[in-house]
């Protein structure tokens, strides 16, 4: 919760200092979730527990900035039994790796509402490059990002062992968002 | 008039004898994997114990239009009029759970969140949308319409095996693979 104000507070310190539209991230309107498939079936979780630090002016993309934080431990995959694997060592290890993050490098506009982030991933401690198109959509007090990318679970580590095995868990997963930001104070 | 049939259809014969198999495979399969603590070899065997009861349920279907389609060989005539109405009770009795228990497995499935892809390849519908309480409702219907139909087929091949040693008649018969002359 602190960690939440904090970023907020910096969000805040962001607007008065840029004059660009930051929304304050509406959690309980906003969504991560993840879709894979396990052993041919589609599956999808959520993770309950992220916080988000956007800076976004359509008319000036270059200087948008995001910086998403995910409580790993937050994750629901739909099953106890399953939640509770994917918290250990093989899958998140969230004992040592609490939280993962995106932050962003750059952001360009594709057309139309449309728009590509890229920018660092970090999961269970390793970062790579990654890119997530997504289109935003103003809304009176801000706007709502939503978009999608694909990152395959191994680079990263998650499901070792024997949930290497990926004709069991798909290496391929889906991680969707919808990021609303709202009460942007100074909408010029 | 032709003469009433002694004994089943070939393709009786087949689908019962292939019923009974998958049942034998994957009622123990079932009563293993739930045991088993999650890993990859979990999701594999819950995946097969769903394929082999969805097919037991496409199978089944297929016999009861059969049998509605096609005359059973008579009982014998000389057979007490108890045991007449019991065997057709219980075989009344094998048709519903052989529908009802791989319909409650899908329903459960489903209500766990966890569609049903058939041999991996062919997804089915959910027939009830994700409800954990209702999920942990159908485990117990699951297993509870297992123990039923479990005894209803040890009684069945109790009364098979009765008939073969004890009684000496051919009721057995009937349903082996195939005596000369059988029916198609």
């Amino acid at each position: 919760m602190s960690r939440l104000l904090a970023l907020l507070l910096a969000l805040l310190a962001g607007v008065s200092a840029q004059a660009a539209e930051i929304g304050q991230v509406q959690a309980d309107k906003s969504r991560l979730s993840f879709a894979y498939t396990q052993m041919g079936v589609p599956m999808e979780g959520t993770f309950r527990r992220f916080s988000a630090k956007m800076s976004f002016d359509p008319a000036r993309v270059p200087s948008a900035r995001a910086s998403i934080e995910v409580d790993v431990a937050g994750i629901d995959t739909g099953s106890a039994e399953a939640d509770q694997e994917v918290k250990g060592k093989l899958w998140f290890d969230a004992a040592t790796h609490p939280t993962a993050h995106f932050v962003s490098t750059a952001v360009k506009a594709l057309g139309g509402n449309r728009f590509e982030a890229r920018g660092k991933l970090t999961l269970k401690g390793r970062t790579l490059d990654t890119a997530a198109p997504f289109t935003f959509t103003p809304t009176p007090q801000g706007g709502a990002f939503d978009g999608a990318f694909t990152l395959k679970r191994l680079d990263y580590a998650i499901g070792e062992g024997m949930w290497a095995d990926v004709s069991a868990v798909a290496n391929e997963v889906l991680i969707r968002f919808h990021i609303v930001a709202g009460s942007a104070p100074a909408k010029k | 008039m032709n003469a009433p049939p002694a004994c089943y259809t070939r393709t009786a014969i087949a689908l019962h004898w292939l019923v009974a198999a998958l049942i034998f495979a994957t009622v123990p399969l079932g009563v293993y994997m739930v045991g088993l603590s999650l890993s990859p070899i979990k999701l594999r065997l819950y995946s097969y114990h769903k394929w082999i009861g969805i097919t037991v349920l496409a199978l089944s279907v297929l016999r009861i239009l059969w049998r509605a389609t096609h005359t059973p060989p008579p009982l014998p005539a000389a057979l007490p009029h108890w045991q007449r109405a019991g065997s057709h009770a219980v075989h009344v009795a094998l048709y519903v759970l052989i529908v009802a228990v791989p319909v409650s497995g899908w329903l459960m499935s489903s209500a766990k969140g966890v569609p049903t892809v058939w041999f991996g390849v062919l997804p089915l519908p959910d027939l009830v949308a994700k409800d954990k309480s209702l999920g942990e409702i159908l485990t117990g219907v699951h297993q509870g319409l297992n123990i039923v139909l479990l005894s209803l087929v040890a009684a069945h091949i109790a009364a098979a095996l009765k008939h073969r040693y004890i009684d000496r008649d051919d009721i057995l018969e009937r349903m082996l693979p195939h005596r000369p002359g059988g029916r198609a």
